[in-house]
């Protein structure tokens, strides 16, 4: 470490010259002669039989082109872990806003008014709202039993340690959904013909999960169907399942019409009926000793998965796997349930499931060390997991963590103890507003869980262009992470030439290989080495050849590339994951290395609750991590600082307000993200300790930011206010029901 | 209502539009002029994303109707480089890591352009202040309030 010249430098973005000078070329910035814009007929219900499908009087019928689910050439299915997910309801709807018609049109400011023309008939079928509702079948809405996925984990004797605990401490966590709010909506245009085939490009993540898609629903062969990224305007999880279906829609109104068809979903659209976080409930049952040593857990997790099972399977994983937290746990039992409800589907969102369980036991933990009259950094103190134990799956830690210190540095930063001390005893007086410091010790496992990976198999390669410039060739995307520099440096480094002489390969399944899906914190971890060793290989290849000597400069190397290209066609090299050694994983029990790696993180967050307003709001923000190597500090930082921002939205302000399963307040006026006023200065520490798999040392880094901040500010509010807040998102309202209701008499309440 | 023709001068240069009089400004630019720089992100006017200088005010293109802009001075994205040259802000905001996924940085950069003409060397405060109608979901605005004020002393120290 140290010596690098590309890696771990504050390199520019590689697209950030065109980001800056709206040149970058997003979905809707695309046209194309003869292309028709399409729209989406939603159902209006929440669960039912549809009965009939008529078309308006006043629209020029004749000139739109019709889909419906009979138009389907292949399976009526997007493709994701199971098989029921439509592509176009037919017969039943399982949620509102679930697609059934689609239209198109050359004029796209006729589409509206044609889709309010389609009127779809219904005989109406109770539906399900709740985790509780879905949990006592009432009734059965998916299945045999409403669950999509359960899994049981357990390590120790559990059942032993209730007798002989000091005490037990019970609670109840709770999380809403959350809307990923990219400021780009999705968005497709699908070109179709026989001879060319289907062609489609979209905002999206994971281009090869839409080829995947996109072929069993079309049943056109794996060659005939070419899934292409354009810039895309965040993701954050929100476009990963989602552009299958939207994708597959494009093309569906192609191949019927034969024109090139468009398909931007407006703000409200977007909000209503793309996928969300999913909504949690996770109990907790602790035994632990007089002095704050952990003895056991038993941990409940419900997820609501929505109407379909998408991607619920998953996100349940890693809800269960994280659910201990950093600690160590002698013995602990995880049950775990994601639920079928009447919701348009949850599905990927920064964090999957991880965020949902670490808030669940950061409070839990400061829960009790209040019972026991112990300092939340000395309880924690007493347990965080060190080298040589075994975390819930019973992985030993073999990297070289200090989470002491890691939690004394954030501690340290954010001047806590004085803090903590001073607010105590000023929020006694008789001031409006309190002030409260509360932090979160968290882990974020990087890339796919358990043999995922090794499932994945993904596939990198470099080559280089007639001119002599070195591409790198995967289906990883950029969406504002910093994929396209990253790996460009890692790239740049390895092969030994300048970071300008290193470019991307287009996100095209026709030219790239799978390299997996843009997901999972694994693209500079799992991806990156995998364009490490291409570019070993590369290098090593124009060595042998003799074109290029030790030593060489950029313009050498640019110049034994070009000549290798003339002399022999092309210059390619490849690499295929290969699993770190000693990583074993039992999908069954649930057993072993969940994750080659874990970022770690302490973060602090300050508060003061205004008890005239009850408004929140957060003052100060020290996020401390170790995520092995950072290689860009820039973006690395813009990484943290965004994740913080979207978890203070998570805890404080984001609220997804349903009406019999429809979202009530789609809009960006009444769904409330942070401003610039609202965010605090995020104060960002990395502590570096190379990771040896990863390349040059880098673990997962995009996720972890959304984990700690809800967990950090409720702890935060209950200490200004006393008072054990259990629920996110905590609004005003919560807050005045909960301190100023309470204190009047029952005549003074009103109804809220 | 019947398509009429429009003038608008935009990043100096002038065009004339036939359209409809409650088209929206930001339609005009992004399908009739093809300046794609200017993004719809809410088509409500809380996100700016399609902020646009209308006449030297700072305004949300989205909710602008043609018939409001005829005549006008309009200044987008595009015309911040003019001469491929990078304005202050742009290059701060390249340099900063105050663009990540792009999407709100056309808007961001009109108002804080339109900001630092308005206050040459604002404070903190009057950055956030300044640039509380644009929501960026990707930096948590940090990034973006050094580019500001990268773009502040870059341009104290004089430089053309």
């Amino acid at each position: 470490m140290g010596q690098e010249k590309i890696v771990g430098k504050p390199m520019l973005r590689k697209e950030g010259v065109a980001k800056v000078c709206g040149r970058a070329h997003y979905i809707d910035d695309m046209t194309m002669p003869g292309l028709l814009h399409g729209a989406t007929v939603r159902s209006s219900i929440a669960r039912g039989r549809i009965l009939g499908v008529e078309f308006g009087a006043g629209i020029p019928w004749d000139e739109f082109t019709i889909v419906t689910a009979t138009d389907i050439p292949g399976a009526n299915e997007i493709a994701m872990i199971n098989h029921d997910w439509p592509c176009l309801a037919a017969e039943v709807v399982n949620h509102a806003e679930e697609p059934i018609v689609l239209l198109a049109h050359p004029e796209r400011h006729l589409l509206p008014k044609a889709v309010a023309a389609v009127r779809v008939t219904y005989e109406e079928w109770p539906a399900v709202f709740s985790i509780e509702e879905s949990e006592r079948r009432d009734p059965v809405v998916w299945g045999e039993d409403n669950v999509f996925k359960s899994f049981l984990m357990e390590k120790g004797d559990v059942d032993a340690v209730w007798v002989s605990a000091d005490r037990v401490v019970e609670g109840e966590y709770t999380t809403g959904a959350q809307e990923h709010l990219y400021i780009e909506n999705n968005g497709a245009i699908a070109v179709y013909s026989a001879e060319e085939g289907l062609t489609v490009w979209g905002s999206l993540q994971c281009p090869f999960y839409v080829h995947k898609s996109l072929v069993k629903m079309t049943g056109l062969p794996e060659e005939k169907v070419r899934i292409v990224q354009v810039e895309t305007g965040g993701a954050f999880g929100g476009k990963e399942d989602y552009p299958s279906m939207i994708g597959a829609h494009a093309a569906l109104l192609a191949m019927k019409s034969g024109k090139p068809v468009k398909i931007i979903y407006d703000r409200a659209e977007d909000m209503a009926a793309t996928t969300k976080r999913h909504p949690s409930r996770v109990r907790h049952r602790t035994a632990v000793t007089r002095d704050g040593k952990l003895l056991g857990a038993e941990i409940e997790i419900a997820l609501d998965g929505g109407a379909y099972s998408t991607l619920s399977s998953t996100v349940l994983s890693r809800a269960t796997i994280h659910a201990g937290g950093p600690y160590y746990w002698p013995s602990i039992r995880v049950r775990s349930k994601a639920f079928a409800t009447n919701y348009p589907p949850y599905g990927a969102f920064r964090g999957f499931g991880a965020p949902q369980s670490l808030f669940a036991i950061e409070r839990h933990m400061d829960r009790i060390a209040d019972e026991l009259g112990i300092a939340p950094d000395e309880l924690r103190r007493r347990n965080l997991l060190r080298p040589g134990q075994t975390t819930t799956t019973g992985q030993k830690i073999d990297e070289d963590i200090d989470l002491d210190h890691l939690m004394n540095r954030a501690l340290a930063e954010s001047d806590y103890h004085a803090k903590r001390e001073r607010f105590s005893r000023e929020n006694a007086g008789a001031g409006t507003k309190k002030k409260g410091i509360g932090f979160a010790a968290f882990l974020h496992g990087s890339g796919f869980t358990g043999s995922g990976e090794r499932y994945l198999n993904s596939l990198a390669a470099m080559d280089v262009t007639a001119e002599g410039k070195a591409r790198v060739l995967v289906s990883s995307t950029e969406f504002g992470q910093g994929t396209n520099t990253i790996l460009c440096q890692i790239a740049a480094e390895t092969l030994g030439v300048d970071f300008d002489a290193v470019e991307m390969g287009p996100p095209d399944t026709s030219v790239v290989p799978n390299t997996g899906p843009t997901v999972a914190s694994r693209t500079s971890m799992v991806v990156g080495k995998l364009v490490h060793t291409a570019a070993v290989g590369l290098k090593k290849t124009l060595v042998a050849s003799g074109l290029l000597h030790e030593g060489y400069s950029t313009g050498e190397f640019v110049t034994a590339a070009r000549t290798y290209v003339a002399e022999h066609g092309a210059l390619r090299s490849e690499s295929r994951y290969e699993a770190p050694p000693n990583v074993h994983w039992d999908d069954q029990l649930y057993r072993g290395e969940a994750y080659a790696a874990y970022a770690w993180a302490v973060y602090v967050a300050e508060v003061t609750v205004d008890q005239t307003t009850w408004g929140v709001t957060v003052d100060d923000f020290v996020a401390v991590q170790e995520v092995g190597r950072v290689l860009n500090p820039v973006l690395a930082t813009g990484q943290i600082e965004g994740g913080v921002a979207q978890g203070i939205g998570w805890a404080l302000y984001e609220k997804v307000m349903w009406n019999r399963g429809r979202m009530g307040n789609n809009q960006m006026t009444n769904y409330i993200i942070p401003t610039s006023q609202d965010i605090p200065p995020i104060r960002v520490f990395f502590e570096e300790r190379p990771f040896g798999h990863g390349a040059y040392g880098a673990k997962g880094i995009g996720e972890l930011p959304m984990d700690g901040p809800a967990p950090a500010i409720l702890n935060a509010i209950a200490h200004a206010t006393g008072r054990q807040f259990n629920s996110v998102p905590l609004l005003p309202e919560d807050i005045f029901r909960e301190m100023a209701v309470s204190k009047l008499e029952p005549e003074e309440v009103v109804t809220l | 209502m019947s398509p009429q023709t429009y003038s608008l001068r935009v990043n100096g240069n002038i065009y004339k539009v036939a359209t409809h009089p409650m088209a929206r400004l930001l339609d005009v630019l992004r399908v009739d002029l093809q300046l794609t720089g200017t993004k719809e992100g809410c088509g409500e006017g809380e996100c700016g994303a399609c902020s646009v200088l209308l006449n030297g005010e700072l305004v949300n293109s989205c909710l602008i109707p043609v018939a409001q802009a005829g005549g006008a001075e309009i200044e987008t994205v595009e015309g911040l480089s003019a001469d491929e040259r990078l304005h202050a802000v742009q290059r701060a905001f390249l340099e900063c890591g105050g663009a990540q996924c792009g999407m709100c940085t056309p808007g961001m950069l009109v108002a804080s352009a339109h900001l630092l003409s308005k206050n040459a060397c604002p404070d903190l405060a009057a950055i956030r202040e300044g640039l509380n109608g644009n929501l960026c979901r990707c930096t948590g605005y940090m990034r973006i309030f050094e580019a500001v004020e990268r773009a502040v002393s870059g341009a104290g120290e004089g430089q053309g």
